[in-house]
């Protein structure tokens, strides 16, 4: 993973509330074995619409995505983050996001951002005239003009992101721990193990 | 005297292989549930970086997502091709990574193949006290069976793969009371689209939710895989259902189940699972049993629902702007209009089936529905999917697909169908379809597809009226 320590770009003022995934990216578009080029299908049904904030020019090479709450609801499909990617963003922020989808996103080097709704209405605002910048050491979203709107992150996560961290590296490092879990499951509930069918 | 726990906090402290400072932890996954579309990137990853799957003996692959649900097999009995190239790869890879890595495989054409939610139960692979991840949100079905069971990213899986672990932080606990029993004809799909709509669609955002009350110790295991499979639609990743002598009598001699002395040892720990009491909840939820009719979808979204013997709701009538706003793009995506009633919206399709309600109980429910009666003149599409080759069999034991085909609905294989749009089942752009499955999103059967939630039952009721149907009138039940 790319480490991410700051996103200073453009923003597609979206700011459409319960963003579900089949909206991100639909179920036509899962059957891919690759992570790459998904941004093509990024948002098609809302790109299928004249004046859409995605085709607007005035937005081309947005690096970031602001929405309403609830982001990302739905499935589980990492296609949505992987289709973001795709499109040149960065960030995302939004009073919330579904569980699952601030998951997919952290693993993928993504911010997705939490502010309160105050904060993305002004950030709405600014995102039609001016740029956007997120800084991770600092953990603000500011502007142009003097805005400052600070957000929190599990301090795990903000590492992962800013050093670009491979979880499972870190997770194997562990393995001596994984392996006392399995023996003392396999001495005190041998039932655990599927039987073999 | 130790702390009252609740479910979730009992299977979370079993499952810690390593505790951080930060609160979250290092959690051990019992069981892996694999299919062919969240998968193939995270092989990969694997086979990049040189890994193994650590534990292949606790993790199971099926196909489902992509999978047609015409013929496996040929006359002949060779496999019949798969026409969409990109799906035929997908189904393919699986096909060779899980021998690749040496995971079991349940193939297309094999008796037990079915989607990945109801064979975990079905196999006895899905146990009470365990923790169990799938790449697919309707993980939380699992839930049930008293498993901590939810969905998750293709990174994930990978890392799962990888380390049989997942690092996650410690969810909130969500109490979901319900008070006194559903009348007759009222379905445990009825009941969930009913708490979906009084939670909305981020009411469990960061909780787990455990169902609660007298209605859930009387259902079936069958109803409640389908109401804690919609847990997701509620916003949280997982739902549970305390284990209890019903759960037990259902696994006992499943394949994967254990057996002998290890089924002893097992059942005294799940009875040690259920929630202590005075164990205490970060929230509770009440609902009213008494206030369910059978329920349906009106809009766009799982928590856009209203009694079928209700009218489709004015834009007004919600408090915020936002949610007006939405409510008129609804309105305008599903062609209604406020105040219609919804038994005078017409259907022309209708599928029954995906991992929400396709058991044997499902198609028990629809099939007492249609036994003597025909689909409308209305209805182009008729569609019922079998959850799985057992629950297959099963009915046609019972004789329910002789039902089904003489009502005038196509009997199909085992798999997602048209829940999601992915395989060629989908729903002809600006056609309606009464659906068993669990989103109602824009797109999700197909592009322009319009889609009203529903039980089987009262799918079944609208196959026979050709217009969404109170099925209480149909079954004599008042």
């Amino acid at each position: 993973m790319n480490p991410v320590r700051k996103v200073e770009g453009r923003a597609f003022p979206f700011g459409q509330k319960n963003v579900d995934t089949d909206v991100i990216i639909s179920a036509e578009w899962l059957k891919t074995i690759s992570r790459e080029g998904l941004g093509e299908g990024a948002f098609e049904s809302v790109r299928a619409k004249d004046g859409n904030v995605f085709d607007d020019p005035e937005y081309a090479g947005a690096s970031v995505l602001i929405a309403g709450d609830n982001f990302g609801c739905g499935s589980s499909r990492e296609h949505a983050a992987w289709a973001l990617d795709d499109m040149g963003i960065k960030a995302i922020i939004a009073p919330s996001f579904s569980d699952i989808f601030s998951s997919n996103a952290f693993k993928n080097g993504l911010l997705a951002i939490a502010l309160p709704q105050e904060a993305i209405d002004r950030l709405m605002e600014v995102a039609k005239t001016d740029p956007i910048t997120i800084d991770m050491e600092s953990m603000s979203v500011t502007t142009p003009f003097q805005d400052r709107f600070t957000f929190e992150m599990d301090p795990f996560r903000q590492q992962c992101l800013m050093d670009g961290l491979d979880e499972i590296d870190l997770t194997m490092a562990k393995s001596d721990a994984i392996e006392a879990h399995e023996n003392r499951v396999d001495s005190a509930q041998a039932w655990h193990k599927p039987v073999a069918a | 005297m130790t702390k009252a726990k609740t479910l979730y906090e009992k299977i979370w402290d079993a499952h810690v292989v390593d505790q951080r400072a930060d609160g979250t932890a290092l959690i051990y996954i019992d069981r892996h549930l694999v299919h062919e579309v969240t998968s193939p990137q995270a092989f990969e990853g694997l086979r990049k970086a040189g890994r193994k799957v650590r534990r292949p003996d606790l993790t199971l692959a099926v196909p489902d997502h992509n999978l047609p649900t015409t013929a496996r097999l040929d006359a002949a009995g060779n496999k019949v091709p798969i026409a969409d190239p990109q799906s035929a790869a997908q189904l393919e890879a699986l096909e060779a990574n899980a021998p690749a890595f040496g995971i079991k495989y349940i193939g297309a054409s094999d008796a037990e193949q079915g989607i990945v939610h109801v064979i975990g139960p079905e196999q006895g692979f899905t146990l009470p006290g365990t923790t169990l991840v799938c790449g697919d949100s309707h993980t939380a079905a699992h839930g049930a069976l008293g498993a901590l069971a939810f969905g998750i990213g293709t990174s994930e899986v990978e890392h799962v793969l990888a380390t049989q672990t997942l690092q996650l932080s410690r969810s909130k606990s969500m109490e979901i009371r319900v008070e006194g029993l559903l009348g007759p004809g009222i379905s445990p799909k009825d009941l969930i689209l009913h708490i979906i709509g009084v939670i909305g669609t981020a009411g469990g955002t960061g909780h787990v939710i455990e169902y609660r009350g007298e209605v859930f110790e009387q259902m079936s295991i069958e109803g409640r895989l389908t109401v804690s499979n919609m847990s997701i639609e509620g916003g949280a990743r997982a739902g549970l259902i305390a284990p209890d002598d019903k759960t037990f009598a259902y696994l006992k001699g499943r394949p994967m189940a254990p057996r002998g002395a290890d089924w002893d040892t097992a059942v005294a720990y799940w009875k040690t699972l259920p929630t202590d009491d005075g164990a205490e909840f970060d929230k509770t939820i009440t609902i009213n049993a008494a206030d369910i009719a059978p329920t349906v979808t009106w809009g766009t979204s799982p928590e856009d629902v209203v009694p079928v013997t209700g009218h489709v709701p004015a834009p007004e009538s919600f408090p915020d702007a936002s949610k007006q706003d939405a409510a008129r793009k609804s309105l305008d995506y599903m062609g209604l209009t406020s105040g219609q009633a919804m038994g005078d919206i017409a259907v022309e399709n209708i599928f029954i089936g995906s991992c929400t309600n396709s058991r044997i109980e499902d198609l028990r429910a629809a099939a007492k529905v249609l036994e003597g009666r025909k689909t409308a003149d209305g209805v182009k599409w008729a569609i019922v999917v079998p959850g799985s080759g057992l629950v297959k069999a099963q009915a046609e034991a019972e004789g329910l697909d002789a039902i089904f085909k003489a009502s005038g609905f196509e009997w199909r294989e085992p798999g997602c169908s048209a829940c999601l749009g992915m395989n060629p089942d989908k729903v002809p752009p600006g056609e309606r379809c009464a659906s068993t499955s669990n989103r109602n999103f824009v797109g999700r059967q197909g592009p322009g597809a319009r889609t009203h939630l529903m039980s089987p039952a009262m799918a079944a009721a609208a196959a026979v009226t050709g217009k969404l149907t109170d099925v209480r009138e149909l079954i004599g039940v008042n």
